[in-house]
């Protein structure tokens, strides 16, 4: 069980994270989403006890972190998997955290088996590894402590198709048996995959949260129009809810009434389907669009949710 | 600018596993741990491996240069202990300034510290694993001067044999405080700047260019003339070594230099450090 209660994290007079709250619960697997610079990170650092928040509160098991005793046993964190000291090996790496945490030598060996390092790579020094063997080294030493809360700030991060197959089945496994897990990304597919839970922040605010299916299974319409504004007029007009997002809207209104009124407004519409998922979709992508980072004059085209 | 959208309440209910009350709490780690693998990091690394070595073959390089380039006259465990601690107090603060900055350097903080969140234990483990390098170095030192005292009078023959057991206890000591106080001053720069290279620099300055500062400073400016052994570190810990042992003012001008240097600037180090982000 995590839980963020309006949660604020400034730096000076910036807000990295603005009154977040939301909770992780055991047996689910929660998502943050959110694009670059949303404040995924910083939440989670302030999590961990690696930062203090500027006001706020944030607990794991019902405990401030820094209260934990010997927190390697009850929570897994993996933040960053880069940040491992390069001049020791792997296996060192782990062993340090073992002894840590006062477990049998014999652990290390049963997690670089679990996260499929090789004892010859588990040899090498940290400096040498790839990306994804850091991050599948990080996770070792995240579930060394058989803990029952996982923090992981993008695990999959590096990783090649069958590692991301590989770790959703793992995260999975971890939550059927009870275990909490929060991870973080910036890909609504990868969320998409294996979240029970999703928390969308972007600019530091959470934009939305909720489960998996409510999210994704849009009970709406999606219509796409150059006139969008004019319909999600018509929309409402007609009874219906409407947010417009751009040239699209999102109506709670059935295709078949959408599509009337569309052309009862006279309004020439470029796309019309089933919402699901497109809600979250374009809200992800609108807010990545508005933090103005690859922003090209087009929009990005819409690819469909992927199920 | 235009999104807005659904925001109900947090996540959806779920079945009430409540894992906050079925929690094993583990006991604190104890501090005896915390100490063993501090010590198993001062010599996991090559870093820290190089400086081990690199201080095994200087000291006895120093012996070695003694019976191969100096004159016979002066083959004493004096001299022996001399030329072996003289590389030594370059290079014992050099562990605590890997054993501290490192963890900043090579990020693997974030680790240490989500392991052990009281980073204030992170802290005293690692100042007593330094403080138990000061007394095992040396030991080994002293050893390493008898052995090399032994090897000379042999080679020497029986002349030499009164001048060559010349260092009194007292000495031998003031020796070992001389180069605690300079595993302190490392300790210190590494907790206050957190970073290696700069930190190592730092420690350079301090023991190598700070008393040439400081005579010369001394040297133009009247008002300082009075003030600099009550101020400057290296000069003060210098007067620890020698047969004669440190007047009373002296040990007072030692006090106030690690006031100055080492407990001033350790205790707002340390206090930023419980605090700083562990990024
Ligand atoms: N120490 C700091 N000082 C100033 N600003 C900071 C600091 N740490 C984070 N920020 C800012 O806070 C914002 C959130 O950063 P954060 O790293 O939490 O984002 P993120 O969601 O993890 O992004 P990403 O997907 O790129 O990892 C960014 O705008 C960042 O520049
Ligand atoms: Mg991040």
């Amino acid at each position: 069980m995590i839980t963020i209660d309006a949660l604020t994290k400034r730096y000076g007079d910036f807000a990295a994270v603005d009154d977040v709250s939301f909770t992780a619960r055991p047996g689910r697997v929660t998502g943050f989403l959110g694009p670059n610079g949303a404040g995924k990170s910083t939440t989670l650092r302030v999590l961990t006890g690696l930062a203090t928040p500027t006001s706020g509160t944030a607990t794991v098991l019902g405990h401030r972190f820094a209260d934990l005793p010997d927190p390697g046993h009850e929570v897994g964190v993996l933040l960053d998997a880069s940040a491992q000291h390069g001049g020791r090996t792997g296996r060192e790496t782990l062993v340090l955290a073992q002894r840590t945490m006062g477990l049998p030598p014999t652990r290390v060996d049963d997690m670089l088996d679990l996260v499929g390092l090789t004892r010859a790579e588990a040899a090498r020094r940290v400096r040498d590894y790839s990306l994804g063997m850091r991050q599948r080294l990080g996770i070792a030493t995240a579930l060394l402590g058989d803990p029952q809360v996982l923090v992981l700030d993008e695990p999959a991060n590096g990783l090649d198709p069958a590692g991301i197959r590989w770790m959703r089945d793992l995260l999975r496994t971890f939550a059927d048996d009870g275990g909490t897990v929060l991870l973080s990304s910036h890909l609504l597919a990868e969320i998409e995959a294996i979240a029970d839970d999703i928390v969308v922040i972007g600019g530091g605010r959470i934009v939305a949260s909720g489960a998996s299916e409510e999210l994704l299974s849009g009970t709406g319409t999606l219509v796409r129009a150059d006139d969008a504004a004019v319909l999600a007029a018509a929309l409402t007009d007609a009874g219906h809810q409407a947010t417009r997002t751009d040239d699209v809207v999102l109506t709670d209104a059935a295709l078949t009434d959408a599509g009337h009124v569309a052309f009862r407004a006279g309004i020439p519409v470029t796309e019309l389907r089933a919402a699901d998922g497109a809600g979250l979709e374009e809200m992800f992508l609108e807010l990545t669009a508005t933090t103005q980072r690859d922003a090209t004059g087009a929009a990005p085209a819409p690819t469909g949710a992927a199920a | 600018m235009t999104s807005t959208t659904t925001s109900p309440a947090t996540a959806s209910p779920t079945s009430g596993t409540s894992d906050v009350a079925r929690r094993r709490v583990p006991g604190p780690v104890p501090f005896g741990r915390l100490v063993g693998v501090e010590v198993r990091k001062t010599g996991d690394t090559r870093s820290s491996r190089w400086i081990l070595l690199a201080l095994g073959l200087l000291a006895a390089g120093a012996c070695a240069v003694v019976l191969g380039f100096m004159p016979s006259e002066t083959w004493t465990y004096g001299t022996f202990l001399d030329q072996i601690s003289y590389p030594l107090a370059l290079g014992i603060p050099m562990l605590a300034v890997l054993s501290v900055a490192g963890e900043w350097g090579q990020r693997s903080a974030l680790t240490t510290f989500t392991l052990v969140p009281r980073r204030g234990r992170v802290v005293a483990a690692k100042a007593a694993v330094a403080a138990g390098y000061v007394v095992v170095t040396m030991a080994l030192a002293f050893g390493l001067a008898a052995l090399c005292t032994l090897v000379a009078g042999a080679a020497a023959g029986d002349d030499a044999a009164s001048v060559l057991w010349d260092v009194p206890v007292g000495q031998q000591l003031r020796l070992v405080l001389f180069m605690a106080v300079a595993m302190a001053v490392g300790f210190t720069l590494a907790v206050v700047l957190r970073h290696t290279a700069a930190a190592m620099v730092g420690y350079l300055l301090i023991a190598l260019v700070l008393p040439n500062l400081s005579s010369l400073l001394a040297s133009v400016q009247d008002w300082y003339r009075d003030a600099a052994p009550w101020v400057e570190i290296t000069s003060a810990q210098y007067n620890l070594l020698g047969p004669d042992a440190p007047t009373g003012e002296q040990w007072a001008q030692l006090g106030t230099t690690v006031l100055l240097w080492i407990v001033l600037p350790l205790t707002l180090g340390v206090r930023r450090l419980l605090r700083v982000e562990i990024r």
